[in-house]
C-alpha cells in the first residue's frame, strides 16, 4: 500500500462513516421504515441513494477518463455484462435479509460504534453468511470470474 | 415510526459519493462494502492491508458523526435475536454470492451505468419490500 493509497482509503472510508451515521442508515428502523410502502413510509433513504448516485454518476466518468488512479494503481472494476443466476439468486438473498433487518453491510458495520448489542449478533452472522456464500461462489468451474466482480 | 429527514439524508448521500469518487480516484477502487471487508475474511484475503484501513477509518467517520453535539441514536427495542442472525446470514451470503450489497451495486455500479448492477439493485430491493410487507403486514412482527 502507497502513501497515496493510505491516505484515499483513510479519507474515503471516513466520509463514507460519517455519511452512513449523518443519513441515520445505522439505524435499522430508519431502513425498515423506507422499505415498508405500506406503513408510515419514510422516504429518506431514497435520498441517501439519489444523492450518492448523483455524485457517482456525475463524476465517475471524469475519474475513469484518466490512464489510471491517482496512486498509479490501475482501475479495479468488474468487467463482467451477464446476468447470471449467482448475480439473481445473491441479489434476491441479500434485500430478504435486508427487509428482515434492516441492516446491509455498511450500515451494520457502521452501526457496530454505536455501543447497541444488535450490530454484534448481526454481523458475525453475516460474515459467516459471506464465508459459506465464498464457498457457493467457488463450486464448479464459474467461479473465478465471479470473485473479481465488486 | 421515524421522520422524514431530507436534509441530512441527502447531505449523507452526498458523502458517501464523495467517497466512492474518492476511492476510485485515488486507489482506483470500488466502493463496495461488502466487497472491500469480505476479502479480509482468511477464505477470500486479496489485498487486506487497504480494506482493514477503509473499514477502520469508516467506524471512526461513524463515531466522528456521533460525538457531535445533539446526535442521539435510539437503540431498537425488542427485535428478536434470531432473526438478526438469520437476516445476518441472508445478507453476508447474499452479498457475497451476488458480488455486492447497497454501496457496491447501488451507489457505485448505478454510477458506473453497470447493466448487472442495475439489474442486482431492482432485484434486491423489490424483496427488501416484500419481505418488509410480509414480515410487518402479514405476519404481523414488530
Amino acid at each position: 500500500m502507497t502513501r497515496l493509497e493510505l491516505i484515499g482509503a483513510t479519507a474515503s472510508g471516513l466520509l463514507f462513516g460519517f455519511g452512513l451515521s449523518l443519513s441515520q442508515m445505522v439505524e435499522p428502523q430508519k431502513v425498515q421504515a423506507f422499505l415498508d410502502l405500506a406503513g408510515d413510509w419514510d422516504p429518506s433513504l431514497a435520498l441517501v441513494m439519489g444523492g450518492a448516485v448523483v455524485v457517482t454518476a456525475l463524476l465517475f466518468p471524469w475519474v475513469l477518463r484518466r490512464p489510471a488512479s491517482l496512486s498509479g494503481a490501475s482501475f479495479s472494476l468488474p468487467t463482467r455484462q451477464d446476468i447470471d443466476a449467482p448475480l439473481v439468486l445473491g441479489a434476491a438473498t441479500f434485500g430478504i435479509g435486508w427487509g428482515l433487518t434492516g441492516y446491509c453491510p455498511g450500515p451494520a458495520l457502521s452501526a457496530l460504534t454505536l455501543g447497541f448489542w444488535e450490530p454484534w449478533v448481526f454481523v458475525p452472522a453475516m460474515l459467516l453468511g459471506a464465508w459459506a456464500g465464498g464457498g457457493y461462489a467457488r463450486r464448479g468451474t464459474a467461479s473465478a470470474a465471479q470473485l473479481a466482480d465488486v | 415510526m421515524t421522520e422524514f429527514t431530507p436534509v441530512t439524508a441527502l447531505a449523507g448521500g452526498l458523502l458517501i459519493g464523495a467517497s466512492a469518487v474518492l476511492l476510485l480516484w485515488m486507489n482506483g477502487r470500488i466502493a463496495g462494502i461488502s466487497g472491500i471487508v469480505f476479502r479480509l475474511l482468511p477464505s477470500d484475503a486479496t489485498d487486506r492491508p487497504w480494506r482493514w484501513v477503509f473499514l477502520l477509518a469508516m467506524l471512526a467517520g461513524a463515531l466522528a458523526h456521533q460525538s457531535l453535539p445533539g446526535v442521539d441514536y435510539a437503540a431498537r427495542e425488542g427485535y428478536p435475536p434470531l432473526l438478526l442472525v438469520i437476516g445476518g446470514l441472508l445478507v453476508g451470503f447474499g452479498t457475497r454470492v451476488g458480488n455486492g450489497c447497497t454501496s457496491g451495486h447501488g451507489v457505485c455500479g448505478l454510477g458506473r451505468r453497470s447493466k448487472r448492477s442495475l439489474f442486482a439493485t431492482v432485484v434486491f430491493m423489490s424483496t427488501a419490500v416484500i419481505t418488509t410487507y410480509a414480515v410487518r403486514h402479514l405476519w404481523v412482527l414488530a
